[in-house]
């Protein structure tokens, strides 16, 4: 009896902890496959002509010539839709005035949307702002700014609730001047837009126009990068020395025990305290710079991530075995010599995957550097400036991204680009400290 | 103590030397005379303290916390414990085998040259002389010459031995401790250590610490026998096993316990 109650435990336990992981690794994929299919969207995508001429705009990049033959093209494809208009003002000023009154402001809502989605108007002076320099540049928002033009979106209420009715312009604007640009738009969109499969890796590496409308996350990954190598470089020598301290140094008592429960204690503060504590120290106290900086931030990460480096050194440290520094105290090699020499180079796997694995984490952390590093906005901080410059950063701009941009709505692509890239990101450094640790572990077995 | 370690000289001296564990005495006020240029054999049962008192002489034991010694330690003369003794300095002086062999995570080449490299700014040539010279003398320079720059964990348990023992004979010590250096090892490879303490003999004051009392009776000159802390019995090798003056030696060394 009592066996098979044994056995039945571990069953169960068996069971629980297959649950537990399928659970974990189901929930993973469910989060990860939307970001990375629809992350891959903003490296991978139907571009359209505008997006080309954008990349030649903005950027310079592009055959002028093939743009022209394209342009020349697409004006075949647009001509209609804007000889349309232009004969509807005209037939407008002509209405009776009740008439004018009911369309105009319906005609002005088609106009508004044509430039949307194919850019300024000719003739007209150009617009102030970049975004609207540009019509759609993706295909599949090109469908959505038509798909406006074709449709008034109205709201039906009843005692059940709201519904939204669509409904065509066309019928609106039957028997004028303007009806063929619905026919053109609907029927000849492709033609407008000149869908294309459009590979754009440099999306990791351009800046972004207009406040990410164009263009890509250069800025933020490489604010990302400074900001997790710079905390690296001040947490990876103190968190290495102090893991020393703890195992080969210090002997037990009430001030070493009080050391270690302050480090517990910092692994446990919630990272925007860490946050404030970066703006009211570096910033404030120490006035490491004027203001916002790569460096104040690489601070403020390099002390968040500081408890794990201990942590994972002093357990690399523990791990080497007793009969190395007893071989290397018995030459005659002293205490330091002994850790320099024998005993940190058998614990360096431990101590990489510990490295690695907190700059992962200082990648993708969000509060600390809000406070002492971040800005939504920002051009590609130049080496030279990391003292002194605020930078974007891939969490934080993604944030601000998703909840504070005034066009949430249309750079979803953007915002899942770069979700993708930082998830990417943190899983290429994971990757590395397997890859690295395996490799020194190797060296080390013989 | 008789004629022959007199006139041989005594290299290490221990004067009602003891060994606390915090309050527990590991090693009671023992005497030990170890003669200069011969092999002396420790051997007792286990927790009988002969670990402790090895480990004593090279100072291992201050990397235990809690433990002290009081007495005296002669070292030619020096006290051990006292207090202008700088302890690295002293292990450059006398070596120390393991009883598990401990290479280091480097290479054969690196293993050896560990202790020179500490001690002295050697040229790249000396170096490899002295690195031939110690695998020479340790047994092991044909095993391993053409594979010197190779992981030395990569080594057999009796190799591994012998490349700690070329190691420890790289600093060119005085006196060898040797701490049951046989236990982790098969015969063949145990008969390759004995052979060489029997080759060293002469050439280093060999202290060794063994559980195998054919071993001490092969290759030591004196053997001394320890009970509880307390050092029932030293004499010559051939003296203690063939006519033992203590009724507890006897009991040990005929098996009765132990």
């Amino acid at each position: 009896m009592r066996l098979k109650l044994r056995k039945l435990m571990d069953h169960a336990l068996t069971a629980g902890g297959y649950l537990a992981i399928g659970g974990m690794a189901l929930f993973l994929l469910w989060v990860l496959v939307p970001v990375f299919t629809k992350g891959f969207g903003a490296y991978v995508f139907r571009g359209t002509v505008e997006h080309r001429r954008m990349m030649l705009g903005e950027f310079n990049r592009g055959d002028l010539a093939r743009l022209r033959a394209e342009l020349a093209e697409v004006w075949r494809a647009r001509e209609p839709v804007y000889r349309a208009v232009a004969a509807f003002e005209r037939e407008l000023d002509a209405m009776p005035a009740a008439r004018r009154k009911a369309l105009r402001s319906a005609f002005r809502e088609v106009r508004e949307g044509v430039a949307v989605l194919l850019g300024p108007e000719p003739g007209v002076p150009l617009p102030a702002l970049t975004r609207r320099l540009y019509g759609q540049t993706r295909w599949e928002q090109a469908r959505e700014k038509a798909a406006d033009i074709l449709f008034e979106e109205t709201w039906e209420y009843s005692d059940a609730g709201s519904r939204r009715v669509l409904v065509p312009r066309a019928e609106q604007f039957e028997g004028t001047a303007l009806a063929p640009v619905f026919d053109s738009v609907e029927r000849d969109l492709a033609a407008m837009m000149r869908p294309r499969l459009t590979v754009y890796p440099r999306f990791l590496t351009d800046r972004s126009i207009d406040a990410h409308f164009f263009g890509g996350i250069g800025p933020e990954v490489l604010g990302t990068l400074y900001l997790s190598l710079g905390a690296m470089l001040v947490a990876v020598p103190l968190g290495i020395v102090a893991a020393v301290y703890f195992q080969e140094y210090a002997k037990e008592g009430p001030s070493v025990a009080f050391l270690r429960s302050c480090v517990n204690t910092l692994a446990g503060v919630p990272s925007v305290v860490f946050g404030l504590f970066g703006l009211a120290f570096f910033i404030n106290t120490l006035r490491v710079s004027p203001g916002k900086s790569v460096l104040a931030g690489a601070l403020t990460l390099a002390l968040l991530v500081l408890p794990t480096v201990i942590r994972a050194s002093e357990e690399a440290i523990a791990a080497v075995p007793r009969a190395f520094k007893e071989g290397a105290m018995a030459l005659g090699a002293g205490r330091f010599r002994t850790v320099a020499t024998v005993i940190l180079p058998a614990a360096l796997p431990g101590i990489l995957t510990g490295i690695v694995i907190s700059m992962g984490r200082a990648a993708g952390e969000t509060a600390p550097i809000i406070f002492t590093a971040a800005v939504s906005v920002g051009q590609m901080v130049k080496p030279s400036e990391v003292l002194s410059q605020p930078t974007p950063a891939l969490s934080w701009n993604l944030y601000n991204l998703c909840t504070e941009h005034e066009a949430v709505e249309e750079l979803r692509h953007v915002q899942f680009g770069m979700a993708a890239t930082l998830v990417l990101i943190v899983l290429a450094l994971n990757l590395a400290a397997i890859l690295l640790r395996a490799r020194v572990a190797r060296r080390l077995k013989g | 103590m008789n004629e022959e370690a007199k006139r041989e000289g005594v290299h290490l001296e221990a004067r009602g030397f003891s060994v606390f564990y915090g309050a527990h005495e590991a090693v009671c006020k023992v005497d030990v005379s170890v003669p200069c240029g011969l092999v002396t054999a420790i051997i007792g049962p286990s927790g009988c303290g002969k670990s402790t008192f090895l480990r004593a002489i090279n100072r291992m034991n201050d990397l235990i916390p809690g433990c002290r010694a009081a007495g005296e330690l002669l070292f030619d003369g020096q006290n051990v414990y006292g207090p202008e003794v700088d302890a690295a300095v002293l292990r450059r002086r006398v070596g120390m085998v393991f009883q598990k062999p401990n290479p280091f995570p480097k290479s054969i080449y690196d293993n050896v040259a560990y202790g020179p490299r500490l001690h002295d700014r050697c040229k790249r040539g000396e170096l490899d002389a002295i690195v031939e010279e110690s695998l020479v003398n340790a047994a092991l320079w044909d095993e391993v010459k053409d594979r010197l720059h190779m992981n030395a964990l990569g080594l057999s348990g009796g190799q591994a031995q012998r490349l700690c023992l070329a190691r420890a004979l790289a600093v060119k010590p005085e006196i060898l401790l040797m701490d049951e250096p046989t236990s982790a090892l098969d015969p063949k490879a145990t008969a390759r250590i004995e052979e060489l303490i029997v080759q060293l003999r002469g050439r280093y004051t060999i202290a060794i610490v063994t559980h195998n009392m054919q071993q001490a009776a092969r290759v030591s000159d004196r053997t001394a026998f320890f009970y509880e802390g307390n050092l029932v019995e030293f004499d010559a090798t051939e003296t203690l096993f063939t006519r033992p003056r203590e009724k507890q030696t006897e009991d040990y060394i005929t098996g009765r316990f132990g």
